[in-house]
């Protein structure tokens, strides 16, 4: 079958819809998910389709949702939560913490937790601190719990039903941004990617960019403008944070020995110092340059446009950190 | 407003320097020009001039002291101003360390009694070489000593491109001869990899000692002298090509221009005829004027001779800019005063550098040849023995006394061959033996 291209956005809902059609325990709740057809029109007519037994919306409450989830989730159902932003899903941390991640550890593995929340992240579209940041990297903290960051419409296909149809709970962090990006998706029903696989988006020999989502989106734009000037940048799409795979990382910076690890979260304690923490253990004697991050600047992400885009990452600020270690 | 006193970068690759003395006082008033200390680099020593006027507040450095580039020395302020609070001694002033760190030093081996000053300028003032992980790695399995290569990372720190250019550049092999097929008995030499170890400088652990010995710490000419001929000779292909010059007609014509001349400091000298022929040889041969850069090589214009100079410190190479057009007479003049001044530590920055061809002349102490070690990156070096009475076989078939002077080229094997070596010292010789073609 010809691979089609297809939004981020078609992408998510071709594969709810076609894990629905799949599997009669797969449902969706969430606010605004039925009759709305979602913040961000993901499933736009399910509730047509599938009923509102099995589109269903719920109060404003992220608690009830994700406390909700991870009771179906252990009943034997296979819930689809979404979080209309993960910044809210702060006030689900309980349940998505120390519920749907501890719970089987906690009972000898009595159940699984076949639980998907979805949510969305990213700044850029004026809406404030409380809904702008990007905090994904605050759940990959935590064992138990699956993390996905998908970067274009393929993987944001073949990663959300391979999550939907893992007994594992995983959060689904999709960007708010990048909604309307193409690239060519299987129409295979059963197309999955593995889960914890990071992927290179681009080959290069100079240096390693690590990122994902965003990061990867401005990565790539700032690697075409480096090679302009002879630097041939490889970019490493973790696709995923937990689990995390840093092989194809540590591979290709015995090649570069360099590196720039690019994301959207705020810059302490982020993704870039676990990377840079594991390059430093493993590649030390490959090590050419220290390792450098690109993230959003130390602050609550403000409200004025101009000044929330200084603040995030830009293909500008890849370059230059790249040039200060290449 | 006191002004410090900054220790002048005099040559490109400087780091460092030794303040060998104060030629002025706390007090005296001075102004831009004066002479007013002597600093020994790792060439030579050489006397600076203040680029800051007014009275001499402060001599921070003391004579042996090794202070980075950079670093203040001492402070120039208005009289009976205080020098600046807490002005640190220059050999431990960070801030110049700082500033340095821009430009590592690839400094030579230091000997343990100046370790501490050295030390903080050769590593930006932080204790430390700056050399990245992988960097450091490459350099132990190929057997370099890191703090001879110059670091272009960030703040001066050694990356793995330094250590690979230094390999590429000093140690590149030569394309390997392939054997032809229809011979295949002639086994073809394999190409060296690049990346073979090479052997490493020995370390002395263990040094004698007591009375029946006396330890001399190596100066630090001396020490720099022996860490860029170790790399010539390690890496730098040489081969050495002889030859015998009949000096009668040079040596005649020498002493004819000279009878004429009443100015002692204007007579010609057998090395100013030398010197004047390997400049106009190079004419012919641009090859030999150029300098070898790991996969390219730069061809000089200008014909620049470096004139050996035998020191009590060691050696140093003062330069005869465009030897081929400046006329003999002006440049017997120059020579003589630039050796003169060497040997009294007085040359200046620019006379020992920018030489695109060395000649050692060792005539004056009846040698019969001997050869010489390339200085990198030129493509050779010429080696003049004495010119001496010998028996020689005339034209006509007898015996009779002749006036010879053996000579003999190294020559970088990566730049050069045996048959252009020969070609040159043939074109020199027609020059010597045809002397009057040296003064036109």
């Amino acid at each position: 079958m010809a691979d089609r291209p297809i939004t981020y956005r078609e992408a998510l809902s071709s594969a709810l819809r076609e894990e629905m059609q799949r599997d009669e325990r797969v449902f969706i709740m969430g606010e605004e998910v039925g009759v709305w057809g979602g913040t961000y029109a993901v499933t736009r007519g399910f509730l047509d389709e599938f009923g509102a037994r099995r589109v269903r919306d719920t109060p404003i409450s992220e608690m009830v949702i994700a406390g909700a989830a991870v009771g179906a989730a252990m009943a034997g159902l296979r819930p689809i939560a979404e979080i209309m932003t993960i910044n809210f899903a702060f006030l689900a941390l309980d349940a998505i913490i120390n519920h749907a991640a501890k719970v089987r550890y906690m009972f000898n593995g009595q159940f699984t937790v076949p639980l998907v929340i979805r949510t969305t992240t990213g700044g850029g579209k004026q809406l404030g601190a409380t809904h702008s940041h990007a905090p994904e990297v605050i759940f990959a903290h935590f064992p138990g719990l699956y993390v996905a960051v998908p970067g274009t419409a393929y993987d944001a296909k073949g990663m959300l039903k391979a999550s939907i149809r893992d007994d594992n709970p995983v959060l689904f962090v999709e960007h708010s941004t990048m909604l309307q990006r193409r690239s060519p998706v299987p129409d295979d029903p059963d197309f999955l990617l593995p889960i914890g696989k990071s992927d290179i988006k681009r080959k290069g020999s100079d240096v390693t960019i690590v990122t994902y989502q965003k990061g990867l989106e401005h990565s790539l734009v700032a690697a075409e403008e480096l090679a302009k000037e002879g630097i041939e940048a490889e970019i490493v799409d973790l696709r995923w944070l937990r689990p995390l795979d840093l092989e194809p990382v540590f591979e290709s910076f015995k090649k570069t020995n360099r590196c720039v690890v690019v994301e959207e979260s705020l810059p302490m304690f982020n993704v870039g110092a676990e990377v840079a923490a594991q390059i430093h253990d493993v590649c030390f004697d490959w090590m050419d340059a220290p390792v450098k991050r690109v993230a959003a600047m130390d602050i609550p992400l403000p409200y004025s446009h101009e000044i929330e885009l200084m603040a995030l990452p830009s293909p500008e600020k890849i370059i230059r950190a790249v040039k200060e270690v290449v | 407003m006191a002004e410090p006193i900054i220790m002048p970068k005099l040559g490109f690759d400087m780091a460092e320097g030794t303040l060998v003395n104060w030629t002025v006082q706390t007090g005296q008033a001075i102004k831009k020009g004066d002479v007013i200390a002597e600093i020994e680099t790792d060439k030579a020593t050489i006397e600076i001039e203040t680029t800051v006027e007014g009275t001499v507040l402060q001599l921070l450095a003391e004579p042996g002291d090794v202070v980075a580039v950079g670093a203040p020395i001492g402070y120039v302020g208005a009289e009976g101003e205080a020098p600046p609070e807490g002005a640190a001694p220059a050999k431990a002033a960070p801030a110049a360390a700082a500033e340095d760190a821009e430009e590592p030093a690839p400094a030579a081996p230091v000997q343990a009694a100046e370790v501490a000053p050295v030390e903080a300028a050769e590593t930006g003032g932080d204790g430390v070489l700056k050399i990245s992980p992988i960097a450091r790695r490459l350099a132990d399995e190929r057997g370099i000593d890191p703090r001879h290569v110059q670091g272009t990372g960030p703040g001066g720190r050694i990356t793995k491109k330094d250590i690979e250019g230094f390999v590429v550049a000093k140690a590149k092999a030569p394309a390997a001869p392939v054997a032809p097929k229809t011979a295949p008995a002639v086994p073809a030499t394999p190409p060296i990899p690049p990346e073979a170890p090479r052997p490493t400088m020995p370390t002395f652990t263990e040094i004698p000692s007591g009375p029946d010995v006396e330890v001399i710490p190596l100066s630090r000419i001396r020490a720099r002298i022996g860490q860029r001929l170790v790399e010539s000779k390690q890496f730098v292909p040489h081969f050495y090509v002889t030859s015998e010059i009949d000096m009668a007609a040079a040596l005649g014509l020498r002493q004819q221009i000279n009878a004429s001349i009443a100015d002692e400091a204007g007579r010609i000298t057998v090395n100013d005829f030398i010197v004047k022929a390997t400049a106009l040889a190079l004419r012919r041969f641009p090859n030999l004027n150029s300098h070898y850069y790991g996969d390219k090589l730069v061809r000089h214009a200008r014909i620049n001779i470096g004139i050996a100079v035998s020191l009590d410190s060691g050696l140093v190479n003062v330069t005869s800019y465009d030897a081929d057009k400046v006329s003999l007479g002006t440049m017997a003049y120059n020579h003589r005063d630039m050796i003169t001044r060497a040997r009294e530590g007085k040359v200046k920055p620019h006379e020992i550098e920018g030489s695109t061809f060395t000649v050692s002349n060792l005539g004056l102490f009846d040698v019969d040849h001997f050869i010489a070690i390339i200085n990198p990156p030129e493509a050779g070096i010429l080696a003049i023995g004495s010119a001496k009475k010998v028996p020689v076989v005339l034209e006509d078939g007898t015996l009779g006394v002749g006036t010879r002077m053996k000579v003999t080229i190294s020559v970088d094997h990566r730049v050069s061959d045996g048959v252009e070596a020969a070609s040159f010292l043939q074109v020199f010789k027609e020059l010597l033996e045809n002397p009057m073609r040296l003064l036109i």
